[in-house]
Parts: C-alpha cells; sequence; structure tokens
C-alpha cells in the first residue's frame, strides 16, 4: 500500500503541470502561412504559439465574421478551471498520503479517478460548446459567407481533437504537455489502485 | 545445330553488352556531367540557398541581394538612388539620407560592398558601400537590409578605393581616385601637380551600433588611389593602396599616366597614425560634410552637417606611410588570408606582382629606401617582391582567395579567370568568363576565413548571353564550382546596374537575425497612429497632417473632406500589421512624387498638394489581402476659400 500511496501523490501532483504547460494546442497551416498561426489553450487562458499569432488569427476570421478569441476575464472556465485543478490535485495528493498511512483504502484512489474523469469530460463538453459557438456564431455582416451544399451556413467550428480542412485552413487540434501530463497522472491513479488492490489481496488470501 | 545456336546466342549478347555499355557510357559522360552542374545550381522550389550575395549596383546606385548558388534575385536594396518602388528617398523620413553639402543629391554611384568582420572573419551584422561620385559611405543593416547610414567624405572625389574594413571593423576606409585641391579653391587645372592631395579616410565604426565618424583623413600626393584592402593577421594594423597616375598628370591621363614603368601601392601604418591622433596629433580642418542616420525605431532619418575633419600630413608621422613600386598601373590590391601577401594587379602588366608583408617590415627596418615622394619613403621593388605569376593572362584586376592556398585573378582583356598557387606562383587552371571580367568574388574572399567552394566573376561586356533585350542590356554574372583542382563553370546570371565588387557570406551566418517586422510597441515615429480610432486630422496653416492607419484591408480614415486647393498634405501613414510580409502600400493620385511601401508597424509620411477641385481617390498598391482592391478611400478637395470644416471617417 506505501508504493500505491506513493504512485497515487505522483499522479495526483502532475496535474499541476497544467498551471505551467498548456492543456491544448490548434495549430492553423495554409499555403499562405508556412509557419502556422497556433493558440496554446492554458487552463488560465488562451495564449499565441508566436507572439502576435492571436492578433492574426483574429485578423484572417473578421473575414468570415467569427468572434474574437476570448480574453481570459471573458470567459468564467478561467477562473474555474485553475480553482478545480489545484483542489483535485490536493484531494489527490491527501488520498495519497492517507493511503501510505493506510488510513484509507486503495477504493478512495478510484473514487478520486472517477470524479477526475467525470470533471474532465464536462471539462471537454464545455470546451466543445465553447468550439460549436465561436465556429459557428457569426457575424451576419461577414464579408465572406460561405455556405455548405445545402445551403446552411458552414461553421469554422475546429475540431475537439484530430485534424481538420477549414476552408484552405488544415487545422489540428491535440493535447499539449499540460494536457499529456494529466492523462499521464490520471493514468498513475488508476495504476494506484491496482497496485493497492493487489497488495490488499495478498495479504487478505495470506 | 542447338550448340551453335547458343554460342552464337552467347556472342551476340556478349556484343550487345559490349555496345550498350559503350553507348551509355558515352551519353552519360557528357548528359551526367551538364545535369551533374545543373544539379549544383538547382535550389528545389521553398529552399533556400546556401549563401547570400550582396552585388554591389553600380550606376543604380544601389545593392542587389542574391542566393548562390542559385543566381536568383532577392532583394534590390536601396542606397544611394532614390527608390519609387518603396518611396525611398520620397518619403519624408528617407530624404534626409540625401543630404550632401552639395545639397540634396539622389543618385550615385555605388561600387565595392565590404561585410563587417570580427577578429578577421566576417561577422555578418552589415554592409558597407561607397558612393564613388558625391563621395559617401553608406551603411546597411542585415537585421532590416535596409540602409542605416550614409556618411559623406571631404576632401575626397570619386571615391573609389573604399569601403574596406578593417580585421574588426575598427575602421571603414575610403581612398580618393581623384585627387583635387585641398582645401578647394579657385586655382588653374594645370597647376595640379605638386598642388593636389589624395585624401585617404579612415572612418571609425562603432562597435554597438555601427554609426560612423571620420577618425582622420590621410593627406597623400596627389595619385590616383585606386583599390585599397586591409592588413589582416601578420600585417593588421595596415592598409594598402593601389596607386595610378604617379606621373601626376592632369590631362589625357590614358597616356600621360601610363608612362611610369611602376606606380606604387601605398603602405599605411595606420595603427600608428591612430595613436599619433589619439595623442592629439594632426590638425583639425574646417569642412562641410553631411553625416545622416536612419533609427529603425523613430523609422526616420536626421541629417546633420559636420564642420571639421581632421587631417594628417605623411610626414608628421614618420615610419608610417610607405610606397611600394609595382609595375603598371596596379588596379586591385589584394591581401590573401594570410595577411602576408599583398596583390599588385598590374592592369598594363604582363606579370602578375605579389610583395611580401615581412620582405616590407624587413626593407623598412633596414631602411633600404630607392627614394622618396614629398617625403614618403619608396622601398626597392626587388627587396619586397615575393615573386610575380610569369605571363598569366593580359590585364589583370583583382584576385581572390579560397583559403587552400590558391588565388584566382581576373583578366579583362583576356577574359578569363587563372587560379594559381601562392607561394609557388604556378598557374594551375584557367577559365574564359564571358566577356571582359571586373571583379570576382568568393564567399568571405576578403577576411582570413574564405569559404572556397563557390566563386563568381562580374563580368563588364554581356553582348549574347541571353535573349536580346535591345541596345541596352544588363552585365552579367559566372558562378564556378571551386572545390576542385579546377574550375567549373556551373551558371550565367543577370545583375542590376553594373556589378563593381560583391561580398558573399554563408546564409546562416545572416538569415536567422533577419527581422519579420518591426513592433508597434517600439515604433516612436513621431506621427505615428497606434490604432484606427486614433486616427485624426489637423489642419496647421496651410499644412493639413492626416494621421491614418492600414490593416486588412482598409484605411482609417478612408473618407476625408475639408481639404482645400493650395493645402500641403500630409499623410502619416502607420501600418498596424504584425504580421510577416503583410505591407501596404499608399498611392495618391497626382502626387508629384512616388508611393509608400509601409512595411508592418513602420510608418511613413508622403507629401500632396492639391492642385484641382474634385474628389481624388487613393489607394492600397501591395495586394495584400482577398479586400485588397477594396482598400481604398476618397479626399474631397474644396476652392481656396471655401468653409468646409475638415472632417474625416471610416465605415459611417
Amino acid at each position: 500500500m506505501k508504493k500505491a500511496g506513493i504512485i497515487m501523490i505522483i499522479g495526483a501532483l502532475l496535474l499541476l503541470g497544467l498551471f505551467k504547460f498548456p492543456l491544448w494546442n490548434i495549430m492553423l497551416g495554409a499555403p499562405q502561412y508556412p509557419e502556422p498561426l497556433g493558440m496554446n489553450i492554458y487552463i488560465q487562458g488562451i495564449e499565441g504559439v508566436e507572439e502576435f499569432d492571436l492578433q492574426n488569427i483574429d485578423g484572417l476570421n473578421h473575414y468570415i465574421g467569427m468572434q474574437t478569441i476570448p480574453k481570459a476575464e471573458d470567459m468564467w472556465e478561467f477562473t474555474v478551471f485553475p480553482i478545480v485543478i489545484l483542489t483535485m490535485a490536493i484531494l489527490g495528493v491527501i488520498i495519497g498520503l492517507l493511503g501510505y498511512l493506510e488510513k484509507v483504502s486503495y477504493n478512495y484512489f478510484l473514487a478520486w479517478f472517477i470524479l477526475m474523469s467525470v470533471l474532465g469530460i464536462l471539462g471537454m463538453y464545455d470546451f466543445n460548446n465553447w468550439l460549436i459557438d465561436y465556429g459557428s456564431n457569426l457575424d451576419p455582416n461577414a464579408i465572406i459567407k460561405v455556405t455548405n451544399p445545402d445551403g446552411t451556413p458552414m461553421s469554422y467550428k475546429p475540431p475537439l481533437i484530430g485534424y481538420q480542412k477549414l476552408l484552405n485552413f488544415d487545422v489540428d487540434s491535440w493535447p499539449h504537455i499540460g494536457g499529456y501530463l494529466m492523462f499521464l497522472g490520471m493514468a498513475l491513479t488508476l495504476v494506484a489502485f491496482w497496485i493497492g488492490r493487489k497488495t490488499s489481496l495478498k495479504s487478505t488470501t495470506q | 545445330m542447338k550448340k551453335i545456336l547458343k554460342s552464337t546466342l552467347a556472342i551476340v549478347a556478349i556484343f550487345a553488352a559490349f555496345t550498350s555499355c559503350n553507348n551509355s557510357s558515352k551519353s552519360s559522360n557528357s548528359g551526367a556531367l551538364s545535369s551533374n552542374n545543373a544539379e549544383k545550381v538547382y535550389v528545389a522550389p521553398g529552399e533556400h540557398d546556401s549563401h547570400y550575395a550582396f552585388i554591389s549596383g553600380g550606376y543604380s546606385g544601389n545593392l542587389t541581394v542574391y542566393g548562390l548558388p542559385s543566381g536568383r534575385l532577392f532583394k534590390e536594396i536601396p542606397v544611394f538612388s532614390q527608390f519609387p518602388t518603396n518611396g525611398y528617398g520620397y518619403s519624408e523620413e528617407t530624404k534626409p539620407m540625401f543630404e550632401t553639402s552639395y545639397g540634396f543629391v539622389p543618385w550615385d554611384d555605388s561600387h565595392h560592398p565590404d561585410i563587417s568582420q570580427t577578429n578577421g572573419k566576417l561577422d555578418g551584422r552589415w554592409v558597407f558601400i561607397n558612393g564613388n561620385n558625391t563621395p559617401r559611405i553608406a551603411r546597411i543593416s542585415l537585421t532590416t537590409f535596409e540602409t542605416e547610414e550614409i556618411i559623406e567624405v571631404p576632401n575626397s572625389a570619386g571615391n573609389h578605393s573604399s569601403s574596406f574594413v578593417t580585421e574588426n571593423t575598427e575602421y571603414v576606409v575610403a581612398g580618393t581616385r581623384f585627387s583635387v585641391p585641398v582645401p578647394q579653391k579657385d586655382i588653374p587645372i594645370n597647376e595640379y601637380k605638386g598642388n593636389f592631395k589624395g585624401a585617404l579616410s579612415f572612418i571609425s565604426v562603432d562597435p554597438e551600433l555601427g554609426h560612423m565618424d571620420i577618425k582622420f583623413q590621410v593627406l597623400m600626393p596627389g595619385f590616383n588611389y585606386d583599390i585599397s584592402h586591409p592588413g589582416r593577421g601578420k600585417s593588421h594594423g595596415w592598409f594598402f593602396f593601389t596607386t595610378y597616375n604617379t606621373e601626376e598628370a592632369n590631362t589625357l591621363l590614358e597616356v600621360n599616366a601610363s608612362q611610369n614603368d611602376k606606380d606604387f601601392i601605398a603602405a599605411i601604418n595606420w595603427k600608428k597614425i591612430e595613436a599619433y591622433v589619439n595623442n592629439g596629433g594632426g590638425t583639425m580642418m574646417p569642412a562641410n560634410y553631411a553625416h545622416n542616420v536612419y533609427d529603425e525605431h523613430t523609422h526616420t532619418a536626421t541629417s546633420t552637417m559636420k564642420k571639421e575633419v581632421r587631417v594628417v600630413n605623411p610626414s608628421e608621422v614618420p615610419g608610417a606611410v610607405y610606397l611600394i613600386p609595382t609595375p603598371k598601373s596596379p588596379h586591385g590590391c589584394d591581401v590573401d588570408p594570410s595577411g602576408e601577401y599583398i596583390v599588385g594587379n598590374g592592369k598594363l602588366s604582363a606579370n602578375l606582382t605579389v610583395h611580401s608583408f615581412t620582405k616590407m617590415l624587413d626593407a623598412i627596418e633596414n631602411e633600404k629606401f630607392e627614394g622618396d615622394a614629398y617625403g614618403i619613403p619608396i622601398l626597392n621593388f626587388e627587396d619586397v617582391l615575393a615573386g610575380s605569376v610569369e605571363q598569366p593572362g593580359l590585364g589583370p584586376l583583382h584576385t581572390e582567395f579560397d583559403g587552400k592556398g590558391n588565388a584566382y585573378t581576373t583578366f579583362f582583356i583576356s577574359s578569363e579567370v587563372v587560379k594559381w598557387k601562392l607561394g609557388t606562383w604556378e598557374v594551375i587552371d584557367r577559365k574564359p568568363t564571358y566577356y571582359s571580367v571586373g571583379h570576382l568574388t568568393i564567399p568571405g574572399g576578403n577576411s582570413s576565413e574564405p569559404f572556397g567552394k563557390y566563386m563568381f566573376a562580374m563580368n563588364k561586356i554581356t553582348k549574347d548571353r541571353y535573349l536580346p533585350t535591345g541596345p541596352e542590356m544588363e552585365h552579367s554574372a559566372q558562378l564556378y564550382d571551386i572545390s576542385g583542382e579546377k574550375m567549373e563553370l556551373l551558371l550565367d546570371f543577370p545583375t542590376h546596374g553594373e556589378p563593381h565588387y560583391a561580398a558573399a557570406i554563408p546564409a546562416e551566418i545572416v538569415k536567422n537575425n533577419s527581422k519579420k517586422i518591426y513592433r508597434l510597441d517600439e515604433n516612436q515615429h513621431e506621427k505615428k497612429t497606434l490604432s484606427g480610432a486614433d486616427a485624426k486630422i489637423v489642419r496647421d496653416g496651410k499644412n493639413v497632417h492626416i494621421y491614418m492607419t492600414m490593416i486588412r484591408s482598409h484605411f482609417a480614415p478612408d473618407n476625408i473632406e475639408g481639404i482645400k486647393v493650395g493645402d500641403k498634405v500630409f499623410f502619416h501613414i502607420t501600418n498596424l500589421e504584425q504580421d510577416f510580409d503583410v505591407p501596404h502600400g499608399f498611392a495618391m493620385i497626382g502626387a508629384n512624387n512616388a508611393e509608400l511601401l509601409i512595411a508592418p508597424g513602420q510608418t511613413r509620411t508622403l507629401t500632396w498638394e492639391p492642385k484641382q477641385v474634385g474628389v481624388w481617390p487613393f489607394y492600397c498598391t501591395d495586394f495584400c489581402s482577398a479586400l485588397h482592391q477594396e482598400m481604398q478611400g476618397y479626399i474631397r478637395v474644396s476652392p481656396e476659400d471655401s468653409d468646409i470644416e475638415l472632417s474625416w471617417s471610416l465605415g459611417e
């Protein structure tokens, strides 16, 4: 159970990487942009990959009537996400510590993982809702209006994950270092659960 | 029967193998060679060249930037000539670059680019180039690829033995080709001899900012100072100048200046003169010359007139100046990478003369002089001679070095480049050039560390090398591969204006420093406008100042009223873009100057004097976006006595 506790603590601490590294990254490449424009999505806000990328993405998007990329203060998520992540990290460390001291059972590790997964899915759902709004809530006076074959206005929603072609742009949307650290951390908590379970089963059979 | 058939088949097969082998080896011989050369200069679409070449534009007054080995032209950098393409010399910010003691001089003849050095190696910070006609030296930044500074050289005329830098860019040196009265005065021309002087100017370069300042001028006898080069390594601290017309003729020079069997290479110990000057030596002489500096942050040039210059007579500093006899009106004066050999390219001589720096020092130490000219000791030709390349060709002009012990000399009359070995003086190879080659360049050839892979010759005559374009045509350069024992001609490419010298450098030393945009938050222009909302118009009597912005794809403002006939309108326009390669242009109908091409983050000013009542359009000249054609505006011009108030708007 000692080993499991340590892994649980490490797993929970890996969430803190989100304060330093982007959770997600969206890159926009086009023939005219051999060096793609990009945005890094942090839990505290959105930043350009290069200094003027956000300004230049907004500049291009005004042709098709998209809203400008929100500032941190424009979205409640960028205030709440850091609190949630910090809370979950602290909670995870506490559970891990108690597990290490054999005060709580390995089932708490699993509970933490489930809670984190639920919160993560909610976060993704919220993020996707924003992407839908960002990509399809267009200025009716947009300079360029593109419609789908069925006549409905085209959506410029970037993919939640993966690659998509949007007009002349190749859009890639993938987790970034902070996101990968979080996934690794969550996986570790699951590992902690298995190890904790195995050791306790062994001790009961003995 | 079967056997016979079999063996016949076998013989046929062998023949076939032989013949096909022969055929293929023949065709692959010529084919492979030429396709091999094509591969050597082929830079695939989207790939970068391995070297930059900065080629002088000669009578275009500018500097062109090429890639090697492709020979592709990347940019023409305006230096000494007005450039309507981007408004250089027409915009209020850049007009001061052309100020001189003669007033506004919007043209020159640019000759010898040289790249700044640190410890004898190219550092890729700046290119210097001389204006030959109205003596000036310019400094071009290799981060912005724009001309940043121009200093006029007083007491000089035909600024030709310029603009070469010393080992650590302590000085950029400018020598006069034409001697003149110093100071200028009204005297008969035939009193030239003994009265005219040749000023050799040592212009110090600030190690941080590159700013130039004439530290001193050496007032030499009235010869013609043709080309110069710095000592390096062991000869660092010395500078060498070829001379012709040591006869001091003032008319029909082609005959009268070709009489002496030998002219001189003047060896100047500038370290010695610098020490003398630092101790207060020399004389401050009244002068009048312009110093024009362009500031990257204010995006504006300022011109200052300087009123004095320090001059030094060689006789004041014994042991600082010597004359080395060199056959037949030497043109090029080239110092090898080690600093030991000084090549005097006697343009009317059958042989190529090479002097030894060590021998020169020895002769000086032992005071082996054969006489003096105006008090300057003349060394013995034989005492200083390192060797000569015998009968290498006709009309040697310039020599460069590959850093592997070989020298390459151009021969104007026999139209060829000759490769020879330093030390043994034997000719290794010769290749024709098309036609009548002047200068040649090896990247880093004027430094202690040449990059001896490519050499290109710059020819004075083009004739039939390209599709004909009438009596007037561009000059031609030719690129050779010099990595092997024998030179190999790879490519012809046209050059703009007349290419005198060129300076070339491996791309990796320069390319990562090249700026993509000017930062708006560093824009310190007095008349900048940082957002469309701040755009405004201010009337000051007859002068109207329009503070305008441009961003894809509109001007702010784009409707202007209240301008009157007789006004002088100043468009102060800021490009708000912060994206790479999104300049905007500005053109006003009937403007008597040029357009403006404004880089991202930059502010530029154009003047316009409306002469007719009406509504007049302006527009963006650089296709900036899908809505470029919509990037336009109108100005209403009312009669002089009209009382229409100034007003401006965008999108109302």
